[in-house]
Parts: C-alpha cells; sequence; structure tokens
C-alpha cells in the first residue's frame, strides 16, 4: 500500500492499470489499496499543487501562531475544529513549542486575512493571542522546490 | 590541411562508436525523445554537491597520492565488504581511476602482451574491443543471445579459448541488454577460469540498479578474487556520469602495475571528484535506493509497452536499458531507428553499434521520464502502423555537408 500510495501523493490520479504495471502487482491489488486508503481516512483526496506566485490570479498565505485555553477534557480539540471551519483557512496544526496551533490561512489579500485575524480569529472564545506572518515568496512548497528552473543538460545519444 | 598524415596507422583500424555516429544525426533534429542516453537523468544528489562546494572552500584543490584519497579508498572497500564480504586492502588493492573507462584502458594495457586474447561476449559496452585492442591484443567475440537471456554460456566460453587466451571480459547487469547473471550462472564460468588460468575483468558499474535477485560480486565466489580485477565507479548508481569516478580493486601486484601507469599518464583521479564520492558512499544510499525505485518502475512500463505495440522484449533484469526485437519488422536496427527519428522523432540505439550479435535490436534507455517513455511508445506505436502501411520511407538522405 505505501507504494501505491507514494505514486498518487506525488503524482495524483494516476490511472490504476499504470500503478500495477509500474510496481509489477495485479491491478486488483492497487485498487483494494486506494479503496482501503480511503475507507481508513488516509487517502483524504486528490489535488494539484499550484505555484500562485507565478498564476495570473495572486493568493497570499499567511502563517498564524495562535496562543489559546485548553479545555478541561478536550485540550486545544474544540478551539481547533472551531478554526478549522472558515473557508479561509488552509491548514491547522497542533504544535509544541511557542504557539499552541499553527493556523496556514490564504487569501486574495492581506486585509482579507487581516479582516479573518481581526473579526474572527483573535475575538474567537479561547484564544488568548495571535501573531500574524505572511509569506512574501515560497522557495519549495509540499516538498517541490519552485524557485529553479528544471535544466537538462544530457546530451541526446551516449554510451 | 587536415593533418591525417600526421595521425599513426594504427589508430585507422579503429572508428568512431556506432553510438557517436548516431549522435550526430539526433543532433540535427529538434523535438526529440531521447531514448539514447546511457546516464540518469537524475542530477547527482545535492548533498555530493554540497560537499564538494565546502571542500573547494577549504582549499582542497591539490593532487591526491596516485591510488587516490585513502578515505575514498577505505570507504569502497568497507562498500565492498557490506554488500558483498569480499575483503579489499585499501593501501593496495585499490585504484581510484577518471571513471571505468580509464580503469577499463589501464587494465588491458598492464595485463596484456601482444597477441593475448581476451574474451568479450557481445553485446557488450562499446568501449571494450577498442580498449583491448589499443592494448595490442586480440578480442575474441562470443555471441550471446536472447533464447540464453543474454548470458553468457560455459560451452561458448571453452569453444572460444585456445591457449593464447589471457583474460575474460564480462559485465552484468550488462549494457545494452540489461542482462543480469545469478551466482548459479557464474558459479561455472568461475570453474572455466580456474582450469585455464584466466583473468577475470568483471565491469560491475551497473552492480546497484539490479531489480530482481541481488547482485553477484564475480570476486565473491570462492577463490575468484585473486584472479578478478573488479571495476565499478560512480557514474550510473549516484547519477555523477560527469564526475568522471570509477575504481579498480585486484590482487596487489595488478593494482600496482596499474598505478604504475596511472602514475605516468593520468598522475591521479579529480580531487573533487574523490570528494564527492566519499560523500556518496557515506549519505547517500536512500537518495541511490529512491533513484532504483524510479527506474524499476519505468522499467516494467517500457517492458510491457513494448510488448504491447509489438517489439518483443525479454525482461531487462538490470542496468537501465531495453534491448528489443526489431528484426520482424523486416528492417535493419540501422534502418530502423533512423526512420524511427526521421518519422516519429524518437532516438534509440541501433544494436549493432554493441556488435554483432546486437543486430535486430534496439537499445532503448528507461533513464527518462515516464511521461517521456509513454510518448515515445505512443509514437513508436504510430510508427510500427506506418511501417504496416509501407508510408515509411528509407531512402537515406543524401549526406549534410560537414
Ligand atoms: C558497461 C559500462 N561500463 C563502463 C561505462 C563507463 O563508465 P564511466 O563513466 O565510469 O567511465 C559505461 C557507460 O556507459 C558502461 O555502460
Amino acid at each position: 500500500m505505501r507504494q501505491v500510495l507514494e505514486i498518487v501523493e506525488r503524482e495524483g490520479p494516476v490511472p490504476v492499470e499504470e500503478i500495477a504495471t509500474r510496481l509489477g502487482i495485479a491491478a486488483a491489488e492497487v485498487e483494494q489499496s486506494l479503496r482501503e486508503a480511503q475507507e481508513q481516512g488516509i487517502l483524504l483526496h486528490y489535488s494539484a499543487l499550484i505555484n500562485w506566485e507565478k498564476g495570473e490570479a495572486e493568493k497570499i498565505y499567511a502563517f498564524i501562531a495562535v496562543q489559546a485555553s485548553p479545555e478541561h477534557g478536550s485540550g486545544f480539540d474544540k478551539i481547533a475544529a472551531y478554526i478549522s471551519r472558515f473557508d479561509e483557512v488552509h491548514s491547522v496544526y497542533l504544535m509544541s513549542g511557542m504557539a499552541d496551533l499553527m493556523v496556514v490561512v490564504e487569501g486574495e489579500d492581506f486585509r482579507e486575512i487581516a479582516r479573518l485575524v481581526a473579526e474572527k480569529l483573535a475575538p474567537a472564545p479561547g484564544v488568548r493571542d495571535t501573531a500574524t506572518s505572511f509569506v512574501l515568496k515560497t522557495y519549495k512548497m509540499e516538498g517541490e522546490i519552485v524557485t529553479e528552473e528544471p535544466g537538462n543538460h544530457r546530451l541526446a545519444v551516449t554510451p | 590541411m587536415s593533418g591525417q598524415r600526421f595521425v599513426a596507422q594504427r589508430m585507422r583500424a579503429v572508428p568512431f562508436s556506432g553510438i557517436r555516429e548516431f549522435f550526430d544525426l539526433v543532433m540535427a533534429h529538434d523535438e526529440v525523445i531521447s531514448l539514447g542516453v546511457g546516464e540518469p537523468d537524475f542530477p547527482t544528489p545535492w548533498k555530493i554537491c554540497d560537499a564538494v562546494v565546502e571542500a573547494l572552500g577549504r582549499g582542497m584543490t591539490s593532487y591526491t597520492s596516485n591510488h587516490g584519497l585513502p578515505e575514498l579508498r577505505a570507504a569502497i572497500a568497507g562498500d565492498i565488504w557490506s554488500r558483498y564480504q569480499v575483503e579489499y586492502n585499501p593501501a593496495a588493492q585499490i585504484l581510484i581511476t577518471a571513471g571505468v573507462s580509464e580503469a577499463m584502458d589501464l587494465v588491458m594495457r598492464t595485463v596484456l602482451d601482444p597477441g593475448d586474447q581476451v574474451i568479450v561476449p557481445q553485446p557488450c559496452y562499446v568501449s571494450y574491443v577498442p580498449c583491448v585492442t589499443f592494448a595490442g591484443g586480440e578480442p575474441v567475440i562470443i555471441a550471446t543471445c536472447e533464447q540464453d537471456d543474454f548470458k553468457l554460456r560455459p560451452d561458448a566460453l571453452r569453444a572460444a579459448l585456445t591457449d593464447r587466451t589471457r583474460a575474460l571480459l564480462i559485465s552484468y547487469p550488462n549494457n545494452p541488454t540489461g542482462a543480469v547473471m545469478a551466482r548459479d550462472d557464474l558459479a561455472e564460468i568461475a570453474s572455466i577460469a580456474v582450469e585455464h588460468d584466466l583473468l577475470v575483468i568483471s565491469d560491475e558499474i551497473y552492480a546497484h540498479l539490479t531489480y530482481e535477485g541481488t547482485h553477484t560480486c564475480f570476486a565473491s565466489l570462492p577463490q575468484m578474487q585473486e584472479r578478478t580485477v573488479l571495476l565499478n565507479g560512480f557514474s550510473k548508481a549516484y547519477a555523477m556520469t560527469g564526475w568522471r569516478l570509477g575504481y579498480a580493486c585486484a590482487p596487489e601486484a595488478i593494482i600496482e602495475a596499474m598505478v604504475r601507469m596511472h602514475g605516468y599518464t593520468a598522475l591521479c583521479a579529480s580531487t573533487i571528484a574523490q570528494v564527492g564520492a566519499i560523500e556518496a558512499l557515506r549519505s547517500c544510499e536512500d537518495e541511490m535506493r529512491a533513484m532504483i525505485s524510479e527506474y524499476d518502475q519505468r522499467r516494467r512500463v517500457l517492458v510491457k509497452g513494448l510488448n504491447d505495440i509489438g517489439l518483443p522484449c525479454r525482461e531487462p533484469k538490470g542496468a537501465f536499458y531495453a534491448f528489443p526485437r526489431i528484426e520482424h519488422t523486416g528492417l535493419t536496427s540501422k534502418e530502423f531507428a533512423r526512420a524511427l527519428l526521421l518519422e516519429e522523432g524518437v532516438a534509440a540505439v541501433p544494436g549493432e553499434a554493441f556488435g554483432e550479435s546486437g543486430r535486430g535490436y534496439l537499445r532503448c534507455t528507461y533513464a527518462t521520464s515516464l511521461e517521456q517513455l509513454q510518448e515515445a511508445l505512443r509514437r513508436m506505436e504510430r510508427f510500427l502502423d506506418k511501417l504496416a502501411t509501407g508510408d515509411v520511407s528509407l531512402e537515406e538522405p543524401a549526406p549534410a555537408p560537414i
């Protein structure tokens, strides 16, 4: 299953037959791995990796370190679930270290994100403090280096 | 102005390799998908480059000993021991060279007396026969064939022996066939080597690129280390072709003779390349494994694809080449390769570039991206359709003005 997931993680919805050929296993086995991974919530969905800095529509990202007050019994789960509901929120993590939660938000411009923080996150019940850092430039995302043009220096025919 | 009269007589007998000839043709075309490449499509793992940049900053820019950096030789000895349980003394039995290419030339020039015969199974890498010839030896070719999965048959080896046979040159996994020879296959070869006191030169540059079973190091067979020259390098497994780094492991007297020649003709291998190789052995096993896993997936796609479009291809178990048969198309492999290039912009090397017995086959590299492989397969299928309907012109174009 791991090899199958590694392929779709990098390449998205590759046809089952192709995965089977590449790994030298039966198509049925690939199908089963994918189905099980979906059922178990391991494989969530397929998406594309887009470098919006190069695209036409601008998108900007901010990392928001959130200090929150844990609750008895559930810790940070409730506040994290609350924050997760906003569409602008891209991901939410429970952290060790300086912040309790790390919230990644995306928006069309600075104002949109500023409004979200000022009007929604900071006043949310349980949130004690927020520190917002905007992404200025992306060098690497999701394992992909995005600042370099791929180069191929090989000659077309070599021994 | 050509200066031809200054070129030695003996050089006239050695043509450019068949690959080189085809290369010129390919370079004249744009938009070519090349399955003609004999090197990884990955860049050298970044850690290796970083280690070298750091070493340059420290001023690691002088010569090394003729043998090569002691630390690198120790790392190679450790690597061979841990993989094959063969023990080489890094002080006296290992020489660092400018690739397997230099090592091959050195071995031939140090072990052959005029007229000594070297048995060379073909199809094989293009440098073997010229290296034997340059050294004044006489290559004796054994044709291996598809029915035997391109392995060397013991009876063929016996039949090729004469009282002038000095050495046997083998290379598994093989370029261009992808053939491997398992321990059992090699055992019989080994006993013939003992019977006839042959030196065995084993080019194991594709050893790590073995996809089924494990690679058998020839020197690991009983009694073989004392009569084996083991050649390997960093070009393929670590994606370091342009660094020019390889090595030879052999009994002291052979290494000693090779070092003498190497000391005068090359002095030492590139120092910074040696630094890179140390880093490769120290920290790049995972990176190497990741590349191998990619090749393995592409291998299956290419082999299945070739068989599906009607170019029969046995499963290559090592290296990064598929060697499909094209004989039944009615074209020679040269005609096929040329027409495929002109009609569909796919470059692959005609099998006879690797010896007569490669006639009727094509070498297709899978060290290229899956998308490129899939596109190449689509184009090849279209080409075969055109061929079947007689839509392909096979006329040789007039040679381009030089
Ligand atoms: C079988 C074989 N041996 C040796 C070489 C040359 O290797 P190096 O780069 O170490 O000189 C090649 C390169 O294609 C090869 O295929």
